[in-house]
């Protein structure tokens, strides 16, 4: 979706010192915590199932799924739709929605590692600060640890 | 089936017509390529499926449109009035001819000749000015010398006569409005398909499936709450609510319901290109087509009967050779059988072929590692016809390209379980049987709610069999064989599962002490599941979960409940599995344990009988062949033994209570004077008959019995506890070796 400017939009929030943001195509709306239902045997990452509304959508835990330490703060929902499905991805903070000009976008450099690298698309040159721009469908998908019990 | 083909053909050319009319109409005022070949298209579809229906007047007029049509397609001609005149005309002929199959499924033997000539002149380019209107005054005129009945006021014919073109209009419309009157003279009130039905995306209803299903929950909540209240204009509005949202709901869900036949209908051709194939005769009979199932679980049941139909030809029913050898009709015979049973729906696959070879079953399972033979001789025949629905087995003596594509009754059985059904087979000499029983839906289902690790599950009462509750000093009941839980339910082993250490959650300490037991079934296994705590039964909506999640095994999906928050559905097959409870190892317990059975264990159905006034005594049912009741006039004698007329025979009765325990028979004549009535047991044992006397039939019970030494005597084979009390078993060769002394004296 872009902007009157034709600028590509962005739905932004904070995870720890990540400053992360999804395309605002993908978003179907935030909602503060809700809570759940947990899922026993699933992976760590998937916190539980959430009753939106008649909807039941799946949590799931975006420390977990970058491998951060757990925060003891409600997190907020960013309910995201991936393949015809409805994902809740847990956050900690809700950030603004913001435009970024093409040539502010890159790769994301080499030297990133671990699970941010898989987990990110793109970085955004923000003045100040970067944007990393989630792969929805890698946040979504399997390839966690699974949960110990 | 042909009704159904028919029936759809008919609302679909309905609604095709409408839109031609309408495009044509526009056409009138717009020419557009766009419209002209949206027309052609309708006119083609009609034209194809008439002709492959056989309808060859039919096809004839829309052909002779469809050739008008493509000559304005390709923009050799352009639409006048005329035209559009002569396809309306076309239209109505169509639609003419659709509500004569519709009554009398032929589409009558009026040829339309005129129409078609007129249709033919104006595609040979006869254009305009062949076409003035003033035949158009002349065509009204003649009709009523035609005899015909004063023009029909409805649209298309207003136009056709108006513009119908020399020379031939006047008998086309002189047909169209005497077929038309011919049909309103039925009866006014008659409706049409098209009338009566309307066509609806599946995806509509399964959103109004989902709304019913949120309103089941707010319904669920109000009724909740409304106790709390103790309003009665509360209570009153609740029930009200209750009622209709019922009502609504059963609605909604038979519009997703279609009759089975709608997959049955591909069968008939399967089956007789399969049989063909293999050289085989066979005839398909189908009953009950018209049994209802939501579409869904058409749709998953769709493969794995077409696996069992094709499987029933290639397997059960034999050569026509073979057949006639065995002195049956060289043509075999398919039966699909299909019936609603206490909210579930059966079907049966039976053939009249020989029946499992159960040998061979015995030697694939073994060839293939299935089962041991040790176990193999232990089994009981049902066990062995089991055996066919362990993955990796095939009967198949060479793999057809029928039956042997690598997708074996292990899959039928998974897709069948997976929507909540069983499968169950049954064979002898004359024919194999599948019986499946499905759901018949899976939208919103009556469930079971229990508590594990301080969370809720719903466990769908199609898995339910019954709940046991053990207070804590019957704790110690539950017994380890291995390592492996097992409760004793009614003297059978029942293996246990604790579902807090299958989901590996922490058992929640509950206030009260005891255990639940909730015994599942999951296709042919029966097993325990322990929990923390039983609640209530709900009717819950069953929601998808998302896909990893379903990847899990151990549930089947979720559901939102009452107070909002939501509960996983427990997968009764898929827990089973993972705690170890797979059919193969199920079917190899159960060989182990009849071979570990001490000799003189009888795993049978027990008839308990009430003999010399209060002795209970059990008769296997083997041992029995008919339960009758003879007035105690029809007793005669021959010699010392009292005997009936049984059949146009000669049957010896016997009185158990005198044979076993000495008392004297009951008096024939009852205190009322009238003639007692004696109940009889029928035996029968080297071809002849005799006659067990008792007091009366208690029970019939299925029942492993442990048989006891005590109280064996002559006639008694010992004693056993049968549902609580002791039963002394009935020999019963040595009771009618007396009633028969020349038993065994033939060799």
């Amino acid at each position: 979706m872009e902007s009157t400017d034709g600028l590509p939009q962005y739905c932004t929030f904070h995870l720890g010192e990540l400053y992360l943001g999804i395309s605002v195509e993908h978003v179907q709306e935030v909602i503060r915590y809700q809570e759940m239902t947990r899922v026993p045997l699933a992976e760590s990452t998937v916190r539980g199932l959430i009753n939106l509304r008649g909807q039941i959508v799946t949590a799931i835990d975006l420390r977990r799924r970058f491998r951060l330490s757990p925060r003891d703060e409600l997190p907020m929902n960013v309910v995201v739709h991936v393949d015809d499905e409805a994902l809740s991805f847990l956050v900690d903070e809700i950030g603004d929605v913001v435009e970024v000009p093409a040539e502010l976008v890159e790769a994301p450099p080499a030297t990133l590692t671990g699970p941010t690298r898989q987990l990110v698309s793109e970085v955004c040159k923000l003045e100040g600060r970067l944007l990393l721009i989630l792969d929805v469908a890698q946040v979504a998908g399997v390839g966690a640890t699974r949960s110990a019990a | 089936m042909a009704d159904e083909v028919i029936q759809e053909f008919l609302v679909e050319s309905y609604e095709s017509l409408e839109e031609v009319e309408r495009d044509l109409v526009e056409l009138e005022e717009q020419s557009s390529a766009e419209l002209i070949s949206r027309i052609f298209r309708n006119i083609h579809t009609i034209k194809g499926t008439c002709g492959f229906l056989g309808y060859g007047r039919l096809e004839g007029v829309a052909h002779a449109g469809e050739n008008l049509l493509s000559k304005l397609r390709e923009g050799e001609l352009v639409p006048t009035e005329p035209i559009t005149s002569a396809l309306l005309a076309t239209v109505d002929a169509i639609r003419t001819m659709l509500e004569l199959i519709e009554q009398t499924e032929a589409d009558g033997d009026e040829p339309y000749e005129g129409l078609r000539q007129t249709l033919h002149v104006l595609a040979e380019g006869a254009p305009e000015e062949a076409a003035p209107p003033a035949p158009a005054i002349r065509v009204e005129g003649r009709a009523p010398m035609l005899s015909a009945p004063p023009p029909r006021s409805t649209e298309p014919a207003d136009v056709a006569p108006e513009a119908a073109p020399e020379p031939t209009p006047a008998p086309a419309v002189e047909v169209l409005t005497r077929s038309r009157d011919g049909a309103e003279a039925e009866g006014e009130h008659r409706t049409t398909v098209a009338d009566t039905s309307i066509r609806v995306h599946v995806e509509l209803l399964d959103t109004l499936m989902n709304l019913v299903g949120e309103l089941v929950l707010v319904r669920n909540q109000i009724l909740q709450h409304q106790e709390a209240l103790e309003d009665s204009g509360v209570s009153a509005a609740a029930q009200r609510l209750n009622l209709v949202t019922s009502e609504l709901q059963e609605g909604v869900m038979r519009t997703r319901m279609q009759p089975i036949g709608q997959v049955w209908s591909k069968f008939p051709r399967i089956v007789r290109d399969l049989a063909h194939q293999l050289g085989k005769e066979c005839r398909l009979e189908m009953e009950g087509k018209e049994t209802e199932l939501d579409k869904t679980i058409l749709e998953a049941i769709k493969d794995p009967l077409t696996h069992l139909v094709r499987n029933s030809v290639d397997h059960g029913i034999e050569s026509a050779e073979a057949r006639e050898a065995r002195g049956k009709n060289p043509e075999g015979t398919l039966t699909l059988r299909a019936y609603h049973e206490g909210g579930q729906v059966n079907i049966e696959i039976s053939d009249d072929g020989s029946g499992v070879n159960l040998e061979r079953v015995a030697q694939k399972a073994l060839e293939h590692g299935l089962v041991k033979r040790e176990q193999l001789e232990r089994m009981t025949e049902k066990s062995l016809l089991h055996l066919i629905f362990l993955p990796g087995f095939s009967t198949a003596k060479e793999v057809t390209n029928v039956s042997g594509r690598g997708v074996g009754m292990d899959v039928v059985k998974t897709n069948i379980e997976r929507i909540g059904g069983t499968i169950d087979v049954t064979s002898s000499a004359e024919g194999t049987t599948f019986k499946i029983k499905i759901p018949l839906t899976l939208a919103i289902v009556p469930a079971l709610l229990v508590g594990s690790g301080g969370d809720r599950y719903a466990i769908p009462q199609v898995n339910l069999v019954e709940l046991v509750r053990l207070e804590e000093e019957q704790e110690a009941k539950i017994e380890r064989i291995h390592g492996a839980p097992v409760y004793r339910l009614r003297g059978k082993l029942l293996p246990l599962v604790f579902l807090h250490e299958q989901l590996g959650v922490e058992r929640q300490q509950s206030e009260e002490s005891g255990i639940h037991i909730a015994v599942l079934q999951a296709g042919d296994e029966l097993f325990g599941l322990v929990v923390e705590d039983i609640r209530d039964t709900e009717e819950i909506v069953v929601k998808p979960l998302s896909r990893h999640l379903k990847e899990l095994g151990a549930f089947s999906g979720a559901t939102i409940m009452g107070d909002g928050r939501v509960a996983l559905i427990l997968d009764a097959p898929g827990i089973a599995a993972k705690a170890g409870l797979a059919s193969k190892d199920r079917d190899a317990a159960l060989a182990l344990e009849e071979e570990n059975e001490d000799a003189s264990a009888l795993d049978q159905t027990l008839l308990l009988f009430e003999v010399a006034e209060d002795r209970v005594v059990g008769v296997q049912l083997a041992n029995v062949q008919r339960l009758e009741e003879f007035d105690a006039t029809r007793v005669e004698r021959a010699g010392s033994a009292e005997v009936v007329q049984y059949r146009d025979r000669i049957m010896p009765l016997m009185h158990l209570g005198k044979v076993l325990f000495g008392q004297p028979p009951p008096a024939y004549v009852r205190q009322d004077g009238q003639p007692a009535t004696l109940q009889v047991i029928v035996c029968q044992r080297e071809g002849q008959t005799a006659g067990l006397v008792v007091d009366r039939l208690i029970d019939i019970v299925e029942e492993r019995v442990d048989l006891d030494p005590v109280g064996r005597r002559h006639g008694v084979l010992g004693s056993a506890v049968v549902q609580g009390r002791v039963v002394e078993m009935v020999d019963v060769a040595a009771v009618l070796g007396e009633a028969l002394p020349t038993l065994g004296a033939r060799g």
